[in-house]
């Protein structure tokens, strides 16, 4: 299982913000992608996730490997904690949702509708949903929002758990998350040439 | 898919769901318009199909602008595209559950306002059987209005203007098939126009929509 990424440019809100990148992530392997705000880390994980074509350069892994995770969680606030989990686990065909309950500290939170839990305790589950979509390849918008330092590292376990099974995670994060394994690819690099007179718009990312 | 459906129906029975939104404003509409119109039970008689059937259309527009949006701020819409469902499946189901909290109710609760509204005797059968055929055309165009304004802040009323176009040709097919039947004709044909505009729309909307969700998403 490998992904590669050969010379791709991916563009937002028909900007171009990224060009000429390559990089390869294997089984077992975590890349974590480094830049400033604005340097396309969203754009480039949409555009791998499938959610927007590329404006040029191949990736070589179908969106059908790769679970997405972005700053939304997908919770519906007047479902359980199970409730969410389930529903995530049934779409992807598995129906164990114990172990990802287990993993994310969470089965004492169960039963709780999602509105009722903390910001921190949200981005858990959001996280757990990993677990249960049974996929290689995890694609991490900024996994560690909202987590307190005890979570970040019980997620860095999972993540961990996760490459020892042969997984590979892709993450944009400004924090580190303790994985001394993980590569870290700088994009600013890679960096578009932008018309001189248009100018970063933050609104845009 | 059933586990979406499931989801989406449990969705719409819980607390601010919005199962009671459509099916109220039906209510309201059909005893408002006998006190606004007047108590002659002629008058009532002769327009009683018409506005059963625009109570119905607008009662499932209410509640169309959530179908995407919710899953959309939430970011289920993004996770429900890189899920193993085809999207084009998940416009389905999503449409699929609208009609059975909104439009399925609509047509079982339709008889009973059709008194209030002095409806002929003979029309009531095909009262419910319109609403039946057709409000599921209401709930697949409006899933395809809903994929149109998905990213857009507020787009509730350009849906509105969106599908009401598209709405006509259900709601004069649908309001003719109850008339005929009260002035004792043969509704046939309405009704058959009506299951045609409703499997048209379920072949081929859930295409259209979930193309206009992936330009959205981007």
């Amino acid at each position: 299982m490998e992904l590669r990424v050969t010379d791709l440019a991916c563009a937002r809100g028909g900007l171009p913000l990224i060009e000429g990148l390559s990089f390869t992530v294997a089984g077992g392997e975590a890349l974590v992608l480094r830049g400033p705000n604005g340097s396309g880390k969203t754009t480039l994980l949409r555009t791998l996730a499938g959610l927007q074509p590329a404006l040029s350069g191949e990736i070589s892994c179908p969106p059908e490997q790769m679970t997405y995770a972005a700053h939304a969680d997908g919770l519906k606030a007047t479902l359980s904690v199970a409730e969410n989990l389930s529903f995530w686990a049934a779409i992807h065909g598995q129906r164990d949702i114990a172990p990802a309950l287990d993993a994310m500290n969470l089965a004492d939170l169960a039963e709780r509708p999602a509105q009722s839990l903390s910001a921190g305790q949200k981005r858990r589950l959001g996280l757990a949903r990993l677990l249960v979509t049974g996929r290689w390849l995890w694609v991490l918008d900024e996994p560690t929002v909202s987590l307190d330092a005890d979570s970040v590292a019980l997620f860095a376990a999972v993540v961990r758990g996760h490459l020892a099974q042969g997984g590979a995670a892709l993450m944009a994060t400004h924090i580190d998350l303790g994985l001394a394994e993980a590569r870290v690819l700088e994009l600013a690099p890679y960096k578009a040439g932008l018309p001189a007179d248009l100018g970063f718009d933050e609104a845009f990312l | 898919m059933i586990a979406l459906l499931i989801r989406d129906l449990r969705l719409a029975f819980r607390a601010g769901g919005g199962f009671g939104l459509g099916l109220g404003f039906f209510l309201i509409l059909a005893v408002l318009v006998p006190l606004g119109v007047g108590p002659d039970p002629v008058t009532l008689g002769i327009i009683a199909p018409g506005i059963l059937w625009v109570g119905a259309l607008l009662a499932c527009l209410l509640s169309l602008d959530r179908l995407f949006a919710l899953d959309h701020e939430d970011g289920s819409l993004d996770l429900l595209a890189t899920s193993p469902i085809p999207l084009e499946g998940v416009v389905a189901v999503k449409a699929l559950a609208h009609w059975g909290t909104t439009g399925l109710p609509l047509a079982l609760a339709a008889p009973v306002l059709g008194i209030l509204l002095n409806l002929p005797g003979a029309a009531y059968a095909t009262l419910m059987l319109s609403l039946i055929l057709g409000t599921p055309a209401l709930s697949m165009i409006g899933a395809f209005g809903a994929a149109l304004t998905v990213g857009l802040k507020r787009g509730g009323l350009l849906l509105s203007l969106l599908v009401l176009p598209m709405y006509m040709p259900t709601l004069v097919f649908g309001a003719q098939a109850v008339t005929r039947a009260a002035q004792g004709l043969d509704p046939t044909t309405p009704l058959v126009l009506l299951a045609g505009i409703t499997a048209g729309s379920t072949a081929l909307l859930p295409f259209a929509a979930a193309f206009a969700l992936r330009i959205n998403l981007r």
